[in-house]
């Protein structure tokens, strides 16, 4: 009963986003023998999933998304030690390469993506902004991901999410992953164009969106 | 030769601005990617040519091809060399095309970095960066600073900070209320408006955004909390989208000069436009202001 108490203090701290207090809150749970799978899990990541919604709804905004992508990081890292010494890690439910696109400098919404990916359990290689084509496929061999997340805030960078699409094809790594695109001029129907596997309009669809090929 | 223009501003008569520069400098030939900063020193004929379709389309105000002058922008881009020279030579362009008689406004957009806690920016920097393009733009000639498509309003306030200590020329500021009626970063209308009316700032609104509809809901609210403010909408010509490989707004210039009545009905005194709209678009508002289009009314 205790457990639950704290608990929810963790899922409050993410949802406040306060670093500190969710770094604080994790050493508790090592201190009281707490399973650090089950802080993250049962404590954490519930904040997480509310501040998604929240966002989702548009009654949160970037900030509130970003530090409570920080408390959750907080927290997983100062787990993280005793999650290796019990040999224990989170499940990782796919490995995603993500980046914006080439001659796109836009970072935020590429960043909130991966951030809630990560917290949920996904493995995130963020390549940053202005990736090039090369440099997905690169990533995608050297990680060895099951995903790629494309991300373009322009018009004209939209057409850079194909020929990241088509470099995969030459590269015969398009069977091995599963493309999700998304960013403001983005739509469901230029994922279909240009045969990409899914689209997202916003950090936390993107969650929904790359499940649905998890579960498949 | 023309007013001062809060002088202007004063006799209460409707001022139109541009429309969108990086949109169409891409038309022209501008490389995606590259900031269209880099052709107010490389190919100065086409930043005059934009200029010039503006003037023509009846824009009583342009602004200079400054919006990522900042040298936060310009480093991204390799540019960090030339701040003070992009910024002058930007504004004398504007100005060799407005002539005397129409005016310039020194663009100064976000610095695309975050403040604490969510970036590395710090307040004093960020004031530093605008204070430095704001020099060069009062420099080159221009008739006001033009602050916009802001989301932060800490940056924003950087941002005014920056031009009073760099010169003493009018500031217009306009925020982009592009998520679920708020900024990006979750400020309100109401907010950004107050705090910029607090600082002294003379002109305040929307510009960029959602869908150009949406700042008629928006305009009353900026309205009410700065009402001795001069109130500027400058939206998108809707959101462009990709549709069969073609770039396709969704507000046609005729949608667009309707919206310039009502904007000026709910008390505009400065309309133009953002992303997506062009030359065509902004003629269509002036004739439709000018009170030429006695269909929209």
């Amino acid at each position: 009963m205790a457990h639950e108490r704290l608990f929810k203090e963790m899922t409050d701290a993410v949802i406040a986003g306060l670093p500190d207090r969710a770094r604080e809150l994790a050493n508790e749970a090592l201190r009281s023998d707490i399973d650090p799978l089950a802080a993250i899990e049962q404590g954490f990541k519930p904040g997480m999933d509310v501040v998604g919604d929240g966002f989702a709804s548009g009654e949160l905004f970037i900030p509130d998304l970003v530090m409570s992508g920080e408390a959750m990081k907080a927290a997983i890292a100062a787990l993280e030690p005793e999650m290796v010494k019990r040999k224990q890690q989170r499940q990782v439910l796919g490995k995603v390469v993500i980046g914006t696109v080439l001659g796109d400098i836009h970072e935020i919404g590429k960043t909130l993506v991966a951030t809630m990916l990560a917290a949920n359990g996904f493995e995130v290689h963020d390549l940053g902004v202005d990736v090039s084509p090369q440099r997905f496929v690169d990533a995608v061999r050297e990680f060895d991901a099951g995903f790629v997340g494309l991300s373009a805030l322009l018009t004209t960078t939209l057409l850079n999410q194909e020929s990241v699409i088509m470099t995969l094809k030459e590269a015969g790594l398009r069977e091995q992953v599963k493309v999700i695109i998304g960013g403001v001029p983005a739509s469901p129907e230029w994922a279909e164009e240009i045969e990409a596997d899914g689209y997202a309009e916003n950090a936390t669809e993107a969650v929904d969106v790359f499940k649905t090929f998890v579960l498949a | 030769m023309r007013l001062p223009i809060l002088d202007y501003l004063t006799t209460g008569k409707v001022l139109v601005v541009d429309g969108a520069t990086g949109t169409m400098l891409q038309a022209a030939g501008l490389p995606t990617g590259t900031p269209g900063e880099s052709w107010v020193l490389e190919r100065p004929e086409e930043i005059m040519n934009l200029h010039q379709a503006y003037l023509e389309a009846g824009s009583q105000m342009i602004l200079s091809t400054t919006f990522g002058g900042t040298r936060a922008r310009l480093a991204a881009a390799g540019l960090s060399d030339t701040v003070a020279e992009i910024n002058l030579r930007a504004v004398e362009l504007a100005r060799q095309a407005a002539g005397e008689e129409r005016w310039v406004g020194g663009d100064m957009g976000p610095t695309g970095e975050m403040m604490p806690p969510l970036g590395p920016l710090t307040y004093k920097d960020a004031v530093s960066m605008f204070a430095q393009q704001a020099g060069a733009l009062a420099q080159g000639g221009a008739d006001a600073i033009w602050i916009e498509t802001m989301s932060d309003l800490k940056e924003a306030k950087a941002a005014v900070e920056g031009s009073r200590q760099a010169c003493d020329l009018p500031i217009f500021c306009t925020f982009s209320f592009d998520t679920h009626g708020r900024t990006s970063m979750g400020i309100r209308p109401a907010e950004a408006s107050r705090a910029m009316a607090e600082l002294g700032v003379q002109g305040i609104g929307a510009n960029c955004g959602h869908a150009p509809e949406e700042l008629l809901t928006l305009l009353p609210e900026i309205r009410q909390a700065a009402p001795d403010a001069y109130l500027i909408a400058k939206p998108n010509a809707g959101i462009p989208r990709l549709v069969k490989r073609q770039v396709v707004y969704d507000a046609s210039p005729d949608l667009m000069a309707e919206l310039a009545l009502r904007y000026a009905e709910a008390g505009a005194a400065i309309v133009g436009g953002c992303c997506g709209s062009s030359p065509a678009h902004i003629a269509a508002m002036a004739e439709a202001i000018a009170g030429n289009r006695s269909d929209l009314a």
